[in-house]
């Protein structure tokens, strides 16, 4: 029997604190660290099966056009090889997060440099590998395909109906202080470090696929429509998933390929993308362009707010990269313009990459308003506080928790940041420039249906089963202590079983819901578990004690195991988001502090302090929810200063493919990460009353190194990253 | 051809094209070594051979005769975990776990470089014993990419161990 939860409106009940085991939020080493640590966790590409063989994808050379001759006794005799395959039913673009239907398959057509268009077959890799580059492919191309960004042939439409209230343009002439600021961010790879993998395995009438995915329940049913079968003969096994940062929400080219060829050939059959293959034709985050204008009265109080900004994807594609999601409720304006652009452009399909919107609008809107301080002559710090709306400046809802003003004071002290008057280049310490910035971090709170099975065996031990992903996040950790807290239970005797489509459908990971999402389906089946216990007891539930394997009523004490009397107790689960999803603005909420060296006479940046002070409703684990901060502020060094996908104008190829080129921090790039959580309890997030953590950490936290470059240097870069060509120009002589 | 992994003999008779990468993974079944960019651009797949640590995925396998190779499953087991692991688990300095062997693995050769007097590019003395300062620790680790941003905790993983030993 399932037991349902369907949030209409905030859960008071805050079930969690009421619970006796006190293992909800503990710093608690991850369960399968040992698994992961001595490289016995298996991932996609690394299952044995017998009269396995490999595939390699081969890509198109063109941007636009079309397939016309594709010789495959150009390769059929090469050692090895068993066949090339380039079949309707392959998939030409990886499916958008949450699509549940198959993307473009057509590979045949491209439409743009780097799609799927076969796969050769062979009997071992290296044979494979050598027959794809070989493989004698012609084409008939579409030479005037736009693939610059910057061509001025795009024809920019209206994504969605935008936001105008009141007179922006009178509010910017009639103020006391204005900016009036565009700035560039340059398209962003996810590059997980375990790339994308499958191997498909086909027995006549299930076909089995090992792949490194997020959303497993949307994932079977992309990959059912591709193939033309039923969603109940795909099953999907993931239950390690090396990284995946939106790139892996959606079903990708090689795990239909795989099971194509495995259908065809009757074979298993692997296909792992090459590294250039990742970057080359799964997702990109767009480029954007950002134009801010704010308006403020003499105070530092903003009545003007305008965001527009310039996006590009596929002809076809429904997503637009969400850059102006957080300024829709972050802070006061009546006055108010944000308007999404879209341009169709033949590159790589653009989707989510970690925090669609906020990881590139955020850092944005953050410079900018540095911008606004420096303009007004206030403390950075002190503009935020002062701009905190009392409700969401344009649907009038409230704002769930919102600690926002506790996380810019708690962080500005923890820093030790100096709120006395600034001015650029006050400091130098030899041959670098030190200055210090700060940003707000922010991001929505996202919530998906979910189910989760829990059960509590007659031993006394649990198990927790669902389809959900741990892609990193720590889903592992934190659904067994739900379920050790919510039974009483020492984790350690909770097992939890992820990724396989056998289990109930979860949310996925994605968009930072998969904790508070399949977390409350586990909370509900647990429930469930515990009235059925307290039946057995004859008490009422809420009389119902359970710690350290027993269950306590008024002065009873009974062990689980002897409670149980032999026979399990099973439960199903059900999470589904209702009218709590438009009652409030939920979001999560941050504040960053950086120091920055900039080099005097090259123009190098380099981080030398980062401070995060966040608030994400109720921490589930202290020990991973800190490092998906870490994580999170590690990508905001990325697109502050390195990353940034280069595409070649004329046919719009990935220059930069690979990590040799495009450039993720390193080690020595990342200071030691001060992170600090803000306790926060929010009964509108979730009835665990947490909400998302994943993204936080990268939303802001780019304007936040960019403010501390202008403080540090004087020179104010609009365009992200903060390259040294792009500081040395504006240095000041020495 | 012969080799010895893990401390056990292995005889490789395969295509000489083969990667030491691949031949660990697909015919040892090691697949504790992973692969992240088969270019030697990410430290995945690094592996001890003679104590050395060695990007695997750019030496064949016919490159090895009677070498000695030590993955991560040479280092210690799930329930026998070799210092190191054990730290990096306490410190959760990994998320995804994709890159984790690589970067244990190069830790391990990391602090014996050190021991042995191997400067690094921000060693400030040449001719002094090197001491791996947290910044001598980032710099020699940054051969090991990790998108999980796990960086700040390894660096406090490999610290502990270092501050064990002394």
């Amino acid at each position: 029997m399932t037991r349902s939860y369907i949030m209409d409106e905030p859960d008071e009940r805050n079930r969690l604190d009421a619970m006796a085991q006190g293992v909800i939020g503990r710093p608690l080493d991850r369960p399968e660290g040992p698994l992961k640590t001595s490289g016995t966790a298996t991932y996609a590409a690394e299952y044995r099966m017998n009269g396995r063989i490999e595939g390699v994808l081969v890509t198109a050379t063109i941007a636009k056009g079309e397939v016309t001759v594709l010789d495959e006794s150009s390769v059929r005799d090469f050692p090895g090889v068993i066949a090339v395959i380039s079949d309707d039913r392959m998939t030409a673009r990886a499916a958008q997060g949450g699509a549940g239907k198959s993307p473009v398959r057509k590979v045949r057509e491209v439409r743009y440099y780097g799609q799927p268009i076969a796969l050769v077959v062979a009997e071992t890799f290296e044979q494979a590998r050598h027959a794809a580059k070989a493989l004698r492919i012609e084409y008939r191309e579409d030479a005037a395909a736009l693939v610059d960004a910057q061509d001025d042939a795009i024809a920019f439409e209206q994504f969605e109906e935008p936001i105008i209230q009141g007179d922006l343009d009178k509010a910017l002439n009639e103020a006391a202080h204005t900016v009036d600021v565009t700035y560039t961010t340059e398209g962003h790879n996810s590059a997980a470090m375990e790339p994308h993998a499958s191997i498909a395995d086909w027995d006549g009438k299930i076909l089995t696929l090992h792949s490194s995915l997020q959303m497993l329940r949307f994932n079977r049913k992309e990959l059912a429509d591709a193939l033309g079968i039923d969603p109940e003969q795909v099953r999907l096994v993931s239950p390690y998933v090396g990284g995946g940062f939106g790139s892996k929400l959606g079903i990708s080219p090689e795990g239909v390929a795989a099971a194509v060829a495995a259908i065809r050939l009757k074979r298993p059959v692997r296909v792992v993308m090459l590294r250039q293959q990742v970057f080359q034709c799964v997702m990109r985050r767009s480029e954007t362009r950002q134009r801010v204008r704010l308006a403020a009265d003499a105070q530092g109080r903003l009545n003007g707010f305008g965001h527009e900004a310039w996006v590009t994807n596929l002809p076809g594609e429904e997503f637009a990269e969400p850059v102006l999601q957080a300024s829709e409720f972050l802070y006061a304006g009546e006055n108010r313009v944000l308007d999404l652009q879209l341009g169709r452009i033949h590159r790589v399909t653009a989707g989510s990459v970690r925090a669609p919107g906020e990881a590139v609008g955020m850092q944005v809107l953050e410079a900018a308003m540095d911008e606004l301080a420096e303009a007004i002559g206030i403390d950075p710090v002190e503009l935020r506080l002062r701009n905190i709306p009392e409700k969401h400046p344009s649907e009038g809802t409230p704002y769930s928790s919102r600690k926002l003003e506790e996380c810019l004071r708690r962080g500005a002290e923890r820093f030790g940041w100096d709120a006395s008057p600034r001015k650029p280049c006050l400091r130098r310490e030899d041959e670098w420039w030190v200055g210090t910035g700060m940003a707000t971090a922010t991001r929505v709170h996202n919530l998906n249906e979910a189910y989760a099975r829990v059960t509590l065996r007659s031993d006394g031990t649990a198990e927790v089963a669902s389809d959900m992903t741990d892609i990193g996040t720590g889903t592992y950790a934190i659904l067994g202590q739900i379920a050790g807290e919510m039974l009483g239970l020492d984790p350690a005797v909770v097992t939890v079983r992820l990724g396989d489509t056998r289990f109930p459908p979860g949310s996925g990971s994605g968009g930072s819901w998969g904790a508070c999402s399949t977390g409350s389906a586990v909370l509900e089946a647990c429930e469930g578990v515990r009235a059925a216990l307290a039946a057995k007891l004859g008490c009422e539930e809420a009389a119902l004690k359970l710690k350290d394997g027993h269950a306590f009523s008024g002065a009873d004490k009974v062990a689980l195991s002897d409670l149980l009397g032999g026979v399990d107790v099973v439960q199903l689960g059900h999470f589904k988001p209702g009218k709590i999803t438009e009652a409030f603005s939920a979001a999560m909420y941050g504040a960053f502090f950086a120091e920055v060296g900039v080099n005097a006479y090259s123009g190098e940046v380099r981080l030398r302090r980062f401070t995060g002070a966040f608030s994400l409703g109720r921490v589930l684990n202290a020990k991973t929810a800190t490092s998906q901060c870490m994580g999170g502020m590690v990508w905001g060094i990325g697109s502050a200063l390195t990353e940034g996908l280069t595409f070649d104008p004329r046919d719009g190829h990935i220059v930069n493919p690979d990590f040799a080129e495009y450039h993720i921090p390193v080690n020595l790039d990342v200071p030691h990460l001060d992170v600090l959580l803000v306790e926060e309890r929010d009964p509108a997030g979730s009835p665990l009353q947490a909400k998302g953590v994943g993204e936080l950490g990268i939303c802001g936290a780019a304007g936040a190194i960019a403010n501390a470059v202008y403080n540090a240097s004087g020179v104010r870069v609009r365009s992200f990253p903060i390259t040294p060509d792009k500081v040395l120009v504006g240095l000041p002589e020495i | 051809m012969p080799l010895t992994i893990n401390g056990t003999d292995h005889d490789f008779i395969g295509d000489p094209r083969t990667t030491l990468l691949d031949y660990l993974r697909d015919e040892c079944g090691l697949t504790g070594t992973k692969k992240g960019c088969d270019h030697g651009q990410c430290g995945a797949c690094t592996v001890l051979v003679n104590g050395q640590r060695i990007n695997s995925c750019l030496t064949l396998a016919v490159m090895h005769e009677d070498d000695q190779v030590t993955t991560i499953e040479g280092l210690g087991t799930a329930s026998n975990l070799h210092p190191l692991q054990a730290a990096f688990v306490r410190h959760d300095g990994y998320q995804c776990g994709y890159c984790t062997p690589g970067q244990i693995c190069s830790a391990k050769a990391m602090i014996d470089e050190a021991a042995n007097g191997w400067p690094s590019f921000v060693t400030a003395d040449l001719f002094e014993p090197v001491k791996l300062t947290t910044d001598e620790i980032r710099e020699r680790m940054s051969g090991n990419l990790c998108r999980c941003g796990a960086y700040s905790n390894i660096v406090d993983a490999v610290t502990e161990i270092l501050e064990t030993k002394r």
